[in-house]
């Protein structure tokens, strides 16, 4: 970086209004995430051999959020993140919601024939 | 000054004392037109998360196509499911959140600047995404081997007579039916393909990053690469913990 | 300044006058400068050149649509060349140069001066962009020069899998790369106006051009994902006949509309927000007036962006969805209209006691409100269910959507480079040359596209190459306003490259306008500012301008 370049960066000039601190996970904390997501893994895999009928795709996925939820969080450090990154996350969860849901709304519906 | 906006001539400069809580750090690696290795370490950060929203998308196609056909077409979901084998899935999905466990590692080695730590943590990042792959790889020669890939030469005898090839635990479906069988495996081809896809990328980049770790690129406070690439491995992860579920855990116990 | 000016044009003396020496375009020589720039000022001007170049093979398959539709008769050519004419219209006019047009060019050079950064926040992803759009084009013209393409820019299923035996793979590959250089332009955007806005500069202060601009990244980012997906589903579905969307395997044709229509709603936004943002700088230049309801018009942006993403079943009510759902989809699309009319609305105020003057820029944002007004409406005819079994298919769609691309985006895009161009160039265009362009323009967009919603109304099919003879007085008109059309397009190349060499000295503030990026040399240094600027006003304050320009010493030079 030349003199010239260096002398006009300033920390002043960064408007940053909801700053979040550099925080540090600990590998202990890890290897509790990591604990936590193979017994999910085994969880899953002996909720399926049991008949619960229609409950057994909603434990599955609840299990499988769960793990997703979990990693987001810890592994991605969202939990320790600005309120930007968290709303970000929750963003792209919500368009999907939309996407799922809105056509969900014409599958579902097609059947009930004309009013 | 009354305004200060600046035109083309230099200006004197302002007073800077109202953030001194921000350290005033250079890295080489710093770009010039960020103003602060953190302002440039955060930008970074969010864009890889709006990165990652457009994979979501991109993946939620595939998933509502999946939520669709296995409504209509359950009865051929669930014996093609039960031809995927749940040891090698599950040992996958252990073998997977290993890899993601030692990426969290390696991200806290280069945070707390432990050059040899990370160096390890990475390389053994790839090895279990490589023994991820090479399963992955085992599991589509079967597919291929009983002729359950999608096209010209997809069979379904093994749906409408189970008996025949030898699988007991299976009740045999119509002919018709059995066709839809096909759409659960392209389905289970598309998704687990690009997902494998990503992890090949992903590898390519941890060779990558080895590299420059082994030079000592990160070990110094420039974490910033090492970080969000954790961010898209976690991501890749999350997408196969909910494949995993999906698509071999539609049901295992159909002949109670 | 007196009730009877009739301009605002406040040039340097052209005697002492020059360009500053040092500026982004004098810092560097050679084409690899320019080619490996990291410098958002100068991609925007690569983004600029390329797409007039795509814009230009766009207009020139319009000229051969409208040249054989002069007669009934199908005679110029055969219909499925005809097929591949208005195919290769769509798709260059929509992906490569309707939705980079704004932002990549407009947006990429004046949103970081805007907000008094340096850059953009990733150069270099900024750069791939461009190279990905060019990979796109080159992919394009690849699949023209191969044979063509007759899909239509929707990639209808199952015509485009398996009754085609034309370009279709290239072609959905073409836009699945030029979809990534929009994804990548929409993200560098967002982390740009989040991460990168000087002191002083809160959300509420930014310019509504960078408001607009926020709004259509985030359906950049969160869209083109999904119109990727179904075009690669599209290409395997072609290439090893994967069923998804074949009924026969079971498939859904419907789900690829569900999937297309997602993203390629949204994407109609995607293309006027950006104009919208034009227009609001340049209303409120012209007024000498702050935008009337700022926040109302910076959240109706993102209430476009939101609504966008609810709406997209209206282009399938006739294929089958459920009467149920496309009642809730109908009612939706109605919603649309309240934002965009706030829009208008609140123009429409700030125009209301200001001081107007008539420059180019100003004529072509008149030319946009009138016409994105008519195209809006006859949207609402389109979003009512009954309305639109009426009118789907017919030339009155096709008149409805070019007056919102054609009549809103391109004039917004014209207003923008004419507004923006003595700051991107450091000269002016020749004022009254242009002004003829701007009403040309006008006047031929009218004569085009007005008869075809007689012509549609009336029952003539979108998509054939020949129709009844009683069509044919309509389509004449149309055909002839095509041609005035064309000409309004021309002048603008011409006289722009003209004034690269010739046009007068613009100055650092030529409009006396207040945004940021007129407070700075024309054009610009590579770093923009000197020094980061501080805000202490709110964005269209004219009163602070005068007391700037009162207190501010000679800055010739």
């Amino acid at each position: 970086m030349t003199a010239h370049e260096q002398h006009y960066h300033d920390p002043a000039n960064v408007t940053n209004p909801e700053h979040s601190e550099h925080h540090i996970v600990s590998p202990v904390q890890y290897s509790m995430v990591f604990g936590a997501l193979l017994l999910g893994t085994l969880l899953t895999v002996l909720a399926a051999d049991v008949d619960l009928g229609a409950m057994n795709p909603v434990i599955a996925l609840g299990i499988a959020s769960t793990k997703a939820v979990i990693v987001i969080l810890f592994f991605m450090h969202v939990k320790y993140q600005s309120h930007l990154i968290k709303m970000t996350v929750a963003c792209g969860f919500f368009t999907f919601l939309v996407l799922i849901t809105l056509t969900l709304s014409d599958y579902v519906s097609r059947a009930w024939g004309l009013w | 000054m009354d305004n200060s906006i600046v035109t083309t001539e230099p200006l004197m400069p302002r007073e800077t004392a109202v953030h001194e809580e921000h350290e005033h750090v250079f890295i080489p690696q710093h770009r010039h037109h960020f103003e602060t290795e953190e302002q440039q370490r955060e930008a970074g950060s969010f864009g890889m998360w709006l990165f990652l929203l457009t994979e979501i998308m991109f993946f939620g196609g595939l998933f509502f196509a999946y939520l669709l056909y296995r409504n209509w077409y359950y009865d051929a979901f669930v014996p093609a499911s039960n031809f995927l084998s749940v040891t090698l899935g599950g040992t996958n999905t252990a073998i997977l959140i290993t890899s993601g466990f030692f990426m969290a590692l390696a991200v806290w080695a280069a945070e707390v600047r432990k050059k040899q730590f990370l160096v390890i943590a990475l390389i053994l990042t790839t090895l279990f995404g490589l023994a991820f792959i090479s399963i992955k790889y085992v599991e589509w020669h079967d597919e291929w081997v009983h002729r359950h890939v999608p096209g010209a030469s997809f069979d379904i005898s093994e749906f409408v007579s189970p008996k025949a090839h030898g699988i007991t635990d299976q009740k045999p479906i119509s002919p018709d039916m059995a066709e839809h069988c096909q759409i659960f495996f392209f389905l289970y081809f598309a998704m687990t393909g690009m997902h494998a896809l990503h992890m090949i990328i992903g590898i390519g980049l941890l060779v990558w990053l080895i590299l420059r770790a082994q030079r000592g690129d990160f070990s110094a406070g420039y974490v910033a690469p090492i970080e969000n690439f954790g961010l898209y491995w976690h991501f890749v992860d999350i997408v196969w913990l909910f494949l995993f579920p999906l698509l071999y855990l539609i049901n295992r116990h159909p002949l109670k | 300044m007196s009730a009877t000016s009739t301009t605002i044009l406040n040039l340097p003396d052209q005697t002492t006058a020059a360009i500053p020496k040092k500026n982004y375009i004098s810092s560097e020589h050679g084409l690899l400068s320019w080619l490996l720039t990291g410098d958002h000022k100068r991609i925007a001007m690569l983004y600029l050149i390329s797409i007039t170049f795509f814009f230009f093979i766009g207009g020139a398959f319009a000229g051969l649509i409208r040249l054989e539709l002069l007669t009934p008769q199908p005679d110029l050519v055969a219909s499925d060349t005809y097929n591949k004419f208005f195919t290769m219209h769509g798709i260059i006019m929509v992906f490569l140069f309707l939705v980079p047009s704004v932002p990549a060019t407009l947006g990429n050079f004046l949103i970081p001066i805007m907000l008094g950064a340096r850059d953009l926040a990733f150069p270099k992803i900024n750069l791939l962009s461009w190279y990905l759009y060019l990979a796109g084009g080159t992919l394009t013209l690849a699949a023209l020069v191969l044979g063509g393409v007759d899909t239509g820019w929707t990639f209808t299923t199952p015509l485009s899998t398996h009754y085609l035996n034309t370009h279709v793979v290239t072609t959905a590959s073409a836009i699945f790369v030029a979809g990534f250089s929009s994804i990548f332009t929409g993200l560098n955007f967002i982390v740009t106006i989040h991460r990168m806005r000087c002191p002083g500069m809160t959300w509420f202060r930014m310019p509504l051009f960078v408001w607009s601009h926020y709004a259509a990244s985030i359906l950049m980012v969160l869209g083109t994902p999904v119109l990727a997906i179904s075009l690669t589903l599209v290409g395997l579905e072609r290439l090893v006949g994967i069923g998804v969307f074949d009924p026969t395997k079971g498939g859904d044709p419907l789900l690829f509309q569900h999937l297309f229509w997602f993203y390629s709603h949204p994407a109609v936004y995607i293309m006027i927000l950006p104009g919208m943002g034009v227009i609001s700088e340049v209303v409120s230049t012209f007024s000498r007036k702050r935008v009337f309801g700022y926040t109302a018009v910076a959240f109706s942006s993102v209430a476009i962006a939101l609504f966008g993403f609810f709406v997209w079943e209206h282009h399938m009510f006739i294929m089958g969805v459920s009467n149920y759902s496309a009642l809730v989809f109908s009612l939706l699309s109605m919603l649309v209209a309240v934002p965009s009319a706030i829009k208008i609305f609140n123009w429409s105020f700030t125009l209301q006691k200001g001081s107007i003057t008539f420059e180019t820029p100003m004529l072509y944002a008149f030319g946009f409100m009138g016409l994105f007004t008519i195209g809006g409406l006859t949207g609402i005819f389109l979003a009512a269910l009954g309305m639109d079994i009426q009118l789907t298919e017919t030339y009155f769609i096709v008149a409805h959507f070019h007056f919102v691309m054609v009549g809103g985006m391109l004039m917004a895009f014209l207003s923008g480079v004419h507004f923006w161009w003595p700051k991107m160039t450091g000269r002016m265009y020749p004022e009254s040359l242009s002004k003829l362009a701007a009403v040309v323009t006008f006047i031929g967009f009218i004569l085009t596209f007005m008869p075809q919603f007689i012509v549609g109304y009336l029952g003539m099919p979108r998509r054939y190459h020949a129709y009844p003879p009683e069509y044919q007085v309509l389509n004449v008109l149309s055909t002839a306003g095509a041609t005035v059309l064309g000409v309004g397009y021309m002048l603008p190349i011409l006289y722009l490259a003209w004034s690269l060499k010739y046009g007068a000295i613009a100055g650092n503030n030529p409009w006396q306008a207040t945004g940021l990026e007129w407070q700075i040399q024309s054009p610009p240094l590579t770093e923009n500012f000197t020094e980061i600027p501080v805000m202490d006003h709110e964005a269209y304050d004219y009163e602070w301008l005068e007391h700037k320009t009162q207190n501010e010493v000679t800055t010739v030079g």
